[in-house]
């Protein structure tokens, strides 16, 4: 018992962070159509930054406000000056696009810090806490109340605000959106500023458990994609259920079966999903017009 | 009738020219191992385009069979004794019969879902290629026994230029043709409209089926020469980022251009030699490259060139 109750708490915090990556996927598919294979590279500059800001003698919490304030900057040219020029590119061709601003980014991180493995020092310590037999490390209780706010926070910002608002309406019809006023390019914008914020944000919350280093960031754009599939793209709540998921999948077959394997098991069982439900968990199927 | 067959047969004349022209212009042995890359990726390449931009299906995991093929002629001649040659074609064969099994379920998902459906093969294939360290070595790979042909050990530059050469004009004719044969227009169809096609009487599952299968095979040979030219192969070659740049040669050169793939494959291949050059700065310009190109001729290089042309022409 003790032991599942470890493997659930290690599940749930690699889950939260792949649900972080996943929602950044699903925001920015939502206002653009865009699948953004950038999107693991935010997660690492949030993290790297924070490591040598920190180094250089920055306070912790300063060091990773930086760190997401500079990433969203990222995040936005990333859309002004690679995305926003490509308009009207087939969907393969802009995913060529992110996935050559992953490389170029990928390689900028690795000139600007270095090739090394960084980690963080947790907010409240190392020392694990004693739960029912389960040791759980504190930095993971900061993950899941940590993506727990964001999702909460997030959800409040699209469903009560205007600018929220907007956001729905040119993920629904863009064009019909234009028409009513809204200005749907600052949205794709606004959708790109804050996939970067989330991803910094994951970046920095898991630094201090998982590492990171200049190409830690595929592996995560991997699994969080992999996690928006799983619960449908253009979902939120796909994606926060996709992570965890995903995460929880990794934990258990690590566990009882072969850490080797663990990721061999997440998507054996994607592959199953979608062979039997093949627009994701909370996706809706699409009608092909003729 | 004559006037069909020439356009129809003169990419590949103008390829098969290429091929030989080209060494005249080498300085080097190394220009030759560099070549012989080119054919050997052009060759994963064909295939790959055959499926994205005939048929408009991804695979974001086609870097597995290049796996399959380039570990079979390790195992095959060292663990079973077969020649080079023969675990080859026993790789493509059962690339062939992994794709028929994998196929069926996986290509009735659309778009992303298809992305991502493929994208977990490809990284179950690495897995298991890094993991069952016993017969593959592991993480850290194995040594790949040289091509004998013959009694005539296959090991020069300049020898696995024109057999890769050779074996790509050779792919790259059976494309064209499959390209022009009922199957290539139902293909076609399917990119276009998936329901439209089945309305007409096409067997679509079937269709996509075969195509990728094919493509299989042709990454799967791919993969055997790859490891062969090598003679070394480590689970990298079924890993995420080469399915990625395989997907980025059929894209920078242009989904639907059987040419292209040999112009994707050119660039990719050359370009990370040129740039090793600038040593440090390799990665970010490769990716600011890879941009550059989709932004500005964002059709891929070949079509968007050929539009160009057209308009001057005019």
């Amino acid at each position: 018992m003790a032991e599942l109750l470890q493997f659930v708490f290690s599940g749930l915090t690699v889950g939260a962070i792949y649900a972080l990556v996943a929602l950044g996927f699903t925001l920015i598919y939502k206002a653009s159509d865009i699948i953004n294979f950038a999107q693991g590279e935010f997660v690492m500059l949030g993290g790297m930054m924070t490591v040598f800001g920190a180094q250089a003698g920055l306070p912790l919490p300063v060091a990773a406000l930086l760190a997401v304030i500079l990433t969203t900057a990222v995040g936005l040219a990333l859309h002004r000056f690679a995305v926003a020029p490509a308009r009207g590119a087939t969907p393969v061709a802009l995913i060529m696009i992110t996935i050559g601003a992953s490389i170029f980014l990928r390689g900028v991180a690795q000139i600007v810090f270095d090739k090394r493995f960084h980690s963080l020092p947790s907010l409240f310590g190392g020392d694990p806490i004693k739960f029912g037999g389960a040791a759980i490390l504190p930095q993971s209780l900061v993950v899941l109340a940590s993506a727990t706010i964001i999702v909460v926070v997030l959800w409040l910002f699209i469903d009560r605000t205007m600018l929220g608002k907007a956001v729905i309406a040119t993920a629904a019809n863009r064009l019909a959106a234009r028409l009513i006023g809204v200005d749907t390019r600052s949205i794709v914008d606004f959708s790109f500023a804050v996939s970067a914020a989330i991803g910094a944000i994951a970046g920095i919350l898991i630094t201090p458990i998982a590492l990171t280093s200049y190409d830690a960031g595929t592996l995560l754009a991997l699994k969080g994609f992999a996690a928006a599939m799983l619960g449908g793209i253009g979902s939120a709540p796909g994606a926060v259920v996709g992570g965890l998921l995903i995460g929880m999948i990794e934990a258990m077959s690590a566990g009882y079966f072969s850490s080797n394997y663990k990721d061999a098991v997440a998507f054996l069982i994607i592959l199953v999903v979608l062979i039997f439900i093949p627009q994701g968990l909370f996706g809706r199927a699409k009608v092909e017009r003729v | 009738m004559r006037t069909l067959l020439d356009t129809r047969l003169l990419p590949a004349i103008a390829v098969a020219a290429i091929v030989i022209v080209l060494p005249w212009f080498f300085p080097s042995a190394f220009y030759y191992r560099i070549g012989a890359l080119v054919f050997i990726f052009a060759l994963a390449v064909v295939g790959l385009n055959l499926l994205m931009g005939f048929a408009g299906q991804v695979s974001l995991g086609h870097a597995g069979f290049l796996g399959i093929g380039a570990y079979s002629v390790a195992i095959g001649p060292v663990y079973f004794g077969m020649p080079s040659w023969l675990s080859l074609f026993a790789g493509a064969v059962l690339s062939g019969l992994v794709a028929f099994l994998v196929g069926r379920p996986i290509l009735r998902l659309k778009g992303h879902y298809l992305a991502v459906a493929t994208l977990g093969f490809g990284l179950l294939v690495a897995i298991v290629l890094s993991n069952e360290a016993g017969w593959t070595g592991g993480p850290d790979g194995m040594s790949v026994p040289k091509l004998t042909l013959f009694s005539w050990s296959v090991r020069s530059a300049d020898a696995w230029y024109w057999i890769a050469g050779t074996t790509f004009v050779g792919g790259f004719i059976l494309a064209l043709n499959l390209m022009q044969s009922p199957t290539g227009r139902s293909l076609q169809a399917i990119h276009d409209s998936e329901i439209a096609s089945l309305v007409l009487g096409i067997d679509v599952a079937s269709k996509k089926l075969t195509i990728f299968i094919i493509s299989a095979m042709y990454a799967s040979v791919a993969g055997s020469y790859l490891a062969l030219f090598n003679g070394h192969v480590t689970p990298d070659v079924a890993g995420f980022l080469r399915s990625i740049e395989l997907v980025a040669m059929v894209v920078l050169g242009g989904m639907g251009s059987i040419v292209g793939s040999l112009v994707g494959a050119i660039v990719l291949v050359v370009l990370p030699q040129v740039l090793t050059v600038f040593h440090e700065y390799e990665q970010a310009l490769l990716g600011l490259i890879v941009m550059v190109f989709m932004i500005f001729l964002r059709r891929g290089i070949v079509p968007s060139l050929a539009a160009i042309l057209q308009g001057w022409r005019k």
